[in-house]
């Protein structure tokens, strides 16, 4: 008998979902957004099949105010993987006006993605959306399920989720519904770093200690960007910092750090118990933020 | 507050954080036992909760003009249930020590308990129960206690929690570990491994750090125990793959690969073995076994993996692979409890599609034996129906034979689930024979 550690039990889990999601769906897609977790997402849908190719498309959906470093990243490791990618932009949803440009200070295009996502949905039909988030993140994703059902207009309903038991996956749906699958749903962040460590994946360089030109405001840094509306209040600095979520430039947080390989960051983030989604300001703006954007259809 | 427990990870050496193991736990307990409670202890007192979680506590507990600590805000998740005060759904929380992860699976206790608890049960390998000190056990407590031998759990923690509220009373505690024991006795299941603890979740008593209080109390705290629990061993069952997918590779390094993927749901399996294929019957012998670049050797319960047969034998989605000395039983007939998850209720006659790993197949409910109320199983009421929660003994036919082990033989071959064909939803979970 053999024993598995923890991050061997994970990735077994998780290898059994991709392929679950890969038999029971006729158009699954893997949603990429060039951060950690979806870069896990697609080193496990490799694994996954080997030696069969990715049965996904990827689909990235661009709110226009990416870090360079993170579309460039993409790009590469889309060409390595030789898989399919489409994307889908905000700004396209912005010209359409099916969404308004958020104004002021804190403006952020984070939370007009759900609508390019669903447009995009609906338009290639996809009945099931892989997705690398995790339950450690916040307590709305704590009650999420593996196969998370979606309506037409992708809303989540807590109250209606069905029991997930063992390790049977129950991904029948009826017309105009959709899945979203996580399969590192019971991964943590520290889990996350320790197979990046581990299976020695590249990460855009932003997760690592650069220098950069930043904006202080509110106590925290912004990566200076022509996206960010800049006000009196805000501060000029530059320093050396590191991303530890790559979500908009608008809206992540730097932290001031000169961990500069994957071993350093797993020991600092231990050490500075911050939680990464304190490092998103528009999950700040109230405690229940990302529970009411579920409830809207948001990943 | 001795906070040493989970020390930084930058004293622990590299190598240390792969040896690290996984546990999954299951709470219970009626509603104010204290389960948030006890959750937000343990992740405070081990060190795992964050700046901002800390914070959160704080506030709240100021909010509230609290003297203690209220840790239910780590837990309690959801805006709806912030607005009515109660837990909703099961939420999973995770934390890590030194050398084990941690899983845990919180189920509320309310009107839709019995679902809640079997589908956060389900997965674990311990279940605590929690009993207030001033109540002692109470119907539910039959209850929880029930559902984890259904599961048939190795190991249930009994927290007998609120201690402060008792003096720290070592004749109270004794009275009621006396009245878990008669408990436990009175069921029929074989006996998992027992612990009965004196706590205090608020004021951490015996969670992570040993309690000053009951110096009466020589056992080990929660925490210790969660540490000393092995992980159960799917190893020595007989061996059980359902094929996901079946995959073909034409390339220049695979000239012509074709392997079944699934995860091996117990047992073991070595180069060499002979196969067979259910429902179809056909041998061969175990070509290759492999996990991504690797080609193993042998390959364990709990692993992915995508075996190669040297015989072309016919296998697909919805194959179960096994070893021919030891094939489950052929039926078109299951004896089963099932306990009915939905709000709709089952009606004698019912038909429903059941799904065992990932094989489907067309059920009816054909006769419903008698329901088993999990306070005083041995009632065995008659019922023409099943409705939410309700636990019963029943009898399923089907349309082809399935092939499933007694759950007491093997569990991860000796469940399923049923669902409706009408709504897609989930509304039943059963257990063969039991
Ligand atoms: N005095 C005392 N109060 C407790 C203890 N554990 C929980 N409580 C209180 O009991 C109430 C219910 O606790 P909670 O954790 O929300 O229970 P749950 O419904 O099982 O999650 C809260 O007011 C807690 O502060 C304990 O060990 N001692
Ligand atoms: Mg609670």
């Amino acid at each position: 008998m053999s024993t598995k550690n923890h991050i061997q039990t994970l990735e077994n889990e998780s290898i059994f979902i991709m392929r679950e999601v890969a038999a029971q769906f006729d158009k699954p897609v893997l949603l990429f957004s060039g951060g950690k977790d979806s870069i896990t997402l697609a080193h496990l849908a490799k694994k996954a099949f080997y030696p069969a190719k990715i049965p996904f498309t990827f689909m990235h959906i661009d709110t226009g105010h990416n870090f360079q470093e993170t579309i460039d990243f993409r790009d590469e490791l889309i060409a390595e993987l030789g898989v399919d990618l489409i994307v889908r932009y905000v700004q396209d949803s912005i010209d359409q006006n099916k969404v308004k440009e958020e104004t002021g200070k804190y403006a952020s295009r984070n939370s007009l993605q759900t609508v390019t996502l669903l447009d995009a949905i609906e338009e290639f039909g996809f009945d099931a959306c892989l997705g690398g988030a995790r339950r450690d993140e916040e307590k709305s994703r704590a009650k999420e399920r593996i196969f998370s059902v979606r309506d037409d207009f992708g809303q989540w309903d807590a109250k209606k989720q069905r029991p997930e038991l063992f390790q049977i996956l129950n991904g029948k749906i009826n017309f105009g519904e959709n899945v979203r699958a996580f399969p590192i749903s019971n991964w943590t962040e520290e889990d996350v770093w320790t197979y990046i460590l581990q299976e020695n994946l590249k990460l855009p360089s932003i997760y690592f200690a650069h220098q950069r030109k930043l904006v202080k405001r509110d106590g925290s840094f912004l990566a200076y960007s022509d996206y960010l509306n800049i006000v009196d209040t805000d501060e000029i600095v530059e320093d050396v910092v590191r991303f530890r979520t790559v979500g908009d430039m608008t809206c992540t947080a730097a932290l001031i750090s000169d961990a500069d390989t994957v071993e350093k960051v797993l020991n600092e983030n231990k050490a500075s118990k911050h939680s990464e989604r304190g490092a998103r300001i528009d999950d700040q703006r109230s405690e229940s933020a990302l529970e009411q954007r579920k409830k809207g259809g948001y990943f | 507050m001795i906070k040493g427990v989970n020390l930084l990870w930058n004293n622990v050496k590299k190598e240390d954080i792969f040896k690290m193991d996984l546990l999954r736990i299951s709470t219970a307990g009626s509603v104010d036992d204290g389960k948030s409670t006890l959750i937000g202890r343990l992740l405070y007192d081990t060190n795992a909760l964050t700046k901002e979680q800390e914070q959160l506590i704080e506030k709240k507990t100021a909010e509230k003009g609290l003297k203690d600590l209220d840790f239910s805000v780590i837990t309690d998740g959801l805006i709806a249930e912030r607005e009515q005060g109660i837990t909703i759904d099961v939420a999973h929380i995770y934390f890590s020590t030194r050398s084990r992860k941690f899983i845990i699976a919180d189920s509320p206790g309310h009107v839709e308990y019995t679902r809640n608890m079997v589908t956060g049960a389900s997965n674990a390998e311990v279940s605590i129960i929690l009993i207030d000190a001033r109540k002692g056990l109470l119907e539910q407590s039959y209850r929880h206690y029930f559902i984890s031998q259904l599961l048939r759990l190795g190991t249930v923690v009994f927290c007998i929690n609120k201690m402060d509220l008792v003096d720290y009373s070592e004749d109270t505690f004794l009275q009621i570990a006396a009245d878990v024991k008669k408990m436990v006795d009175s069921y029929e299941f074989s006996k998992p491994n027992i612990e009965i603890i004196p706590i205090s979740s608020l004021k951490g008593d015996n969670v992570v750090n040993t309690s000053e209080n009951t110096p009466w109390y020589q056992g080990a705290t929660l925490n210790d125990i969660l540490h000393s629990i092995s992980p159960s061993n799917k190893g020595d069952r007989a061996f059980r793959m359902d094929v996901q997918q079946v995959l073909h590779v034409q390339n220049e390094e695979f000239t012509d690969f074709r392997g079944f993927s699934g995860r091996i749901s117990s047992g073991n399996i070595k180069i060499g073995d002979t196969l067979t294929v259910l429902p179809s019957g056909k041998s061969s012998t175990v070509k290759e076994i492999r996990q991504y670049e690797n080609v193993l050797e042998e390959a364990h319960a709990g692993d992915s993996v995508i075996i190669s047969l040297n015989d072309e034998v016919d296998a697909s989605r919805g194959s179960l692979l096994v070893k021919p000395e030891e094939q489950p039983e052929a039926s078109k007939s299951l004896d089963a409890t099932l306990v009915w998850l939905n709000e709709d209720a089952a009606h004698l006659g019912g038909r429903y599609i059941i799904q065992a790993g990932s094989r489907q197949n067309q059920v009816k409910l054909q006769q419903i034996h008698y329901l088993t109320p999990p306070e005083n199983p041995e009632l065995k009421l008659e019922s023409s129906k099943l409705e939410l929660n309700d636990i019963a003994k029943v009898e399923l036919r089907l349309a082809q034979a399935v092939f499933l082990d007694n759950y007491r033989e093997n569990k991860a071959n000796g469940t399923f689930i049923l669902i409706d064909p009408q709504t897609n939803n989930t509304c039943a979970v059963g257990f063969v024979g039991s």
